[in-house]
């Protein structure tokens, strides 16, 4: 059974169509990645399915897990196992990263019935992510997310999903603002979740990124529609030749 | 389409927890205001002379503000005219408590204190807080007295210090707000029944926190209690107080004072955490707070904090001070004001520098959400003799929802030109995409916001003991629950 499947999603900000019917296929185990020119409608897609409410689904239809993914709240998406890398992580001022992420695992535990996690549990595991992500433990006696570079930030996403098992990671340009040996480290950490459960829907503008986190289908978003499809070589297809190629293609016959 | 401030505004309504009636027999004395009921409240207390004419003395000083023009105007608040001849001013539990055993004390009372979650029995003093616990008009029980008596440390009721101590109660008494300082004031000073009292002796830091839990239960009672806070030279205490209300359809008055008496190298920490019944959400009902505090540097180098996380009532007046007059004295002020509903709040301090190198700190942090009004009202005043005074003053508003207020009245004086002034406001409000974000991390609107507005809290529940602290943190995520929107 397909993890994620989208059907004629149609969706609009207000009252701007943004989808315009997509259609999409995920199972567990897979990563994707999907591209496309600025404003076709990258971020819209993630921010839909992780149930954001200032968008509105106008058409269409999204089983999440064998579950009616349209129907959840943004929480309960999240406690279902699926993760949103912001493309703009949101400052926190005043709470503690430690702690922001402990609640957050709580969260979700106490959602699956699960005992909550005190410190003594959540420390080891918190301090094996931070080596996994290379991150200084100084950053996570800050704030969420406040006065971070924007690396930095970028980072704390993946350390987010890192610690909270995500079952559909949907990366929203993680690798936007990342100089290379982080971008090198947090493909590193994806590369270590990916596993038979877990599927990653990988958004980015740079074939790079998919020489360290290769996928096994790329998509092109154009104008709120997937016009193609296909395996790692159509995003080095683009890189040569511009989305330009792809929006001739999609034109109706 | 559902917007996310549809949703916040669908959450539940919380109702408040802390709205049950006590079935005890009161002893209380007829309504209205007037000499004979003053000298009856001074006779059922057993007072000495000195405080009869005190409370006299005050009372005439009231009823010439009252002819005048009644309460004070000029607080950025509404409600109805309060009648004064329509209160009781005395009500106290009939069976009279001896203070000293806990076993003779109406059980219901007790159960009472259980259900705020209050330590009061012998098995739970472990938790190192030593609790008084006013209970209408009347002190019901002193725990760790003993311990505390071994340091030289006097906590006990007011009463009871009348009795015991009436040279230091007859010293301090109005030494740092005068009975006629103001119109609730003095009213206070006329009717007070109970409060707490410390003295804390040279040289003495004080083992615990010493926390008062005060509570209003009887209908139709005004609440007037007094607390006076000596800390003798080099002395340090902390003192924490509490309180709750039944849920009534009538407004109830709380008139306070408090008195912070710090002597040289002295230090005193006061901490409040004010969940008085706040009314319901059309306004119906709460506790009207006009309270009266400050605290007097008296002495070179004393130190005055105060800290206040504010809730409840449905009308807040309070501005705990500090006067500094020793030199090198230092006043603090930390402040979370929450207002919701129809709750109306004016608060805020006054620094008033008469020392060479004085030095004061004003953190508040107001929250406003429903149809709810936060007022900071501030002043730092520099007088001439303060060369060298300093004043960090920093003032944050948290709007939630479309409806709500907040204001801010920052006055300064300065009289000296060496002073040093620094001035930081700040107006945000709860974003969508903050919500959302945490909201997508798994945590449900009402735990989002609560972390949004702890966090914005930080630097002032920072201030609080700890155990008081998490307490606070829950209380504000109770107060939103149902507020955004
Ligand atoms: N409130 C709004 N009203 C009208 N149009 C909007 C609104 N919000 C977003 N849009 C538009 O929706 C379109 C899709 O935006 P989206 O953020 O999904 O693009 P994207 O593919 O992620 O782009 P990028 O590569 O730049 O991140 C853009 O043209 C954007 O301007
Ligand atoms: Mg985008």
């Amino acid at each position: 059974m397909a993890l994620l499947e989208i059907e004629d999603l149609h969706a609009s900000v207000d009252g701007h169509e943004i989808l315009k019917g997509v259609n999409l296929t995920l199972n567990a185990g897979e990563v994707h990645s999907i591209m496309g020119p600025n404003g076709s409608g990258k971020s819209t897609l993630a921010q839909v399915l992780a149930r954001r409410e200032t968008y509105a689904v106008t058409q269409g239809r999204v089983l999440y897990d064998g579950k009616d993914l349209l129907g959840m709240k943004p929480e309960e998406a999240a406690c279902e196992g699926l993760f949103l890398a912001f493309q703009y992580p949101v400052e926190i001022p005043g709470i503690g990263n430690a702690y922001f992420l402990r609640t957050a695992m709580n969260a979700i535990r106490k959602y699956r019935g699960e005992d909550e996690l005190d410190a003594m549990d959540f420390l080891p595991v918190f301090r094996e992510r931070l080596k996994l992500l290379e991150m200084d433990d100084a950053l996570m006696n800050r704030s969420v997310n406040e006065g971070f570079s924007g690396g930095e930030k970028k980072r704390n996403e993946i350390l987010q999903m890192a610690m909270l098992e995500p079952k559909l990671a949907i990366l929203d340009e993680t690798d936007s603002g990342l100089d290379i040996d982080a971008l090198r480290i947090v493909a590193h950490g994806v590369n270590a979740m990916r596993s038979r459960e877990r599927a990653f829907l990988v958004i980015t503008h740079y074939q790079r990124l998919l020489d360290f986190i290769v996928p096994d289908f790329v998509h092109v978003l154009v104008e709120g529609k997937i016009v193609r499809s296909g395996g790692p070589e159509l995003a080095l297809e683009l890189e040569e030749k511009g989305y330009g190629w792809t929006e001739a293609q999609a034109q109706p016959a | 389409m559902s917007t996310s401030v549809e949703t916040i505004r669908d959450l539940a309504q919380q109702e408040y927890k802390w709205g049950f009636v006590t079935k005890i027999d009161e002893d209380r004395v007829p309504k209205g205001l007037n000499e004979d009921i003053v000298r009856v409240i001074s006779a059922r207390k057993g007072e000495p002379e000195f405080m009869l004419e005190w409370r006299l003395k005050a009372l005439r000083h009231w009823q010439s503000l009252e002819r005048k023009e009644a309460e004070p105007k000029w607080a950025n608040i509404t409600y109805g005219p309060i009648d004064y001849q329509d209160i009781v001013y005395y009500s106290a539990p009939k069976q009279k408590p001896a203070l000293d055993s806990l076993e003779s004390l109406d059980p219901e009372i007790l159960r009472t204190y259980e259900k705020l979650g209050i330590p009061l029995e012998e098995q739970k003093r472990l938790a190192g807080v030593a609790v008084d616990a006013v209970f209408d008009s009347v002190s019901v029980a002193t725990t760790f007295k003993g311990k505390l008596a071994e340091m030289g440390v006097i906590f006990c009721s007011f009463s009871e210090a009348v009795q015991k101590h009436p040279d230091l109660v007859r010293k301090y008494l109005g030494s740092v707000v005068p009975y006629t300082d103001n119109f609730f004031a003095s009213l206070n000073a006329a009717v007070f029944t109970d409060g707490s009292f410390v003295y804390v002796p040279k040289g003495v830091r004080c083992p615990m926190e010493l926390s008062t839990y005060f509570r209003i239960n009887a209908a139709e009672t005004g609440q007037f209690e007094r607390t006076l806070i000596v800390a003798d030279e080099g002395a340090y205490v902390s003192y924490l107080e509490g309180c709750t209300a039944p849920i009534r359809d009538e407004n109830q008055l709380h008139a306070a004072v408090v008195e912070l008496v710090a002597l040289d190298n002295a230090q005193i920490k006061y901490s409040t955490v004010q969940n008085w019944y706040p009314g319901d959400k059309e306004g119906r009902g709460g506790i009207y707070n006009f309270v009266t505090k400050r605290g007097k540097c008296v002495g070179v180098n004393a130190k005055i904090s105060w800290t206040q996380v504010e809730t409840g009532s449905a009308i807040t007046w309070k501005y705990p001070s500090c006067i500094l007059q020793g030199d090198n004295s230092v006043g603090e002020f930390y402040s979370v004001a929450l207002t919701n509903n129809r709750q109306q709040a004016d608060t805020g301090t006054k620094m008033i520098h008469i020392g060479k190198n004085t030095r004061s700190t004003i953190v508040t942090k107001g929250i406003s959400a429903g149809r709810g009004q936060n007022t900071y009202r501030g002043q730092v005043k520099i007088m001439k003799s303060a060369t060298g005074a300093r004043n960090y003053t920093q003032c944050d508003s948290l709007l939630i929802g479309e409806h709500c207020g907040a204001h801010t009245f920052p006055y300064i004086d300065v009289r000296n030109s060496t002073a040093r002034m620094e001035h930081e406001a700040s107006t945000s409000r709860i974003g969508e995409n903050q919500l959302f974000y945490l909201r997508q991390r798994g945590l449900k609107t009402e735990e989002a916001v609560s972390m949004i507005v702890n966090g914005f809290c930080k630097t002032v529940f920072r201030e609080l003991p700890m155990e008081f602290a998490v307490e606070a943190q829950k209380l504000l995520g109770v107060s939103l629950e149902g507020s955004v929107g």
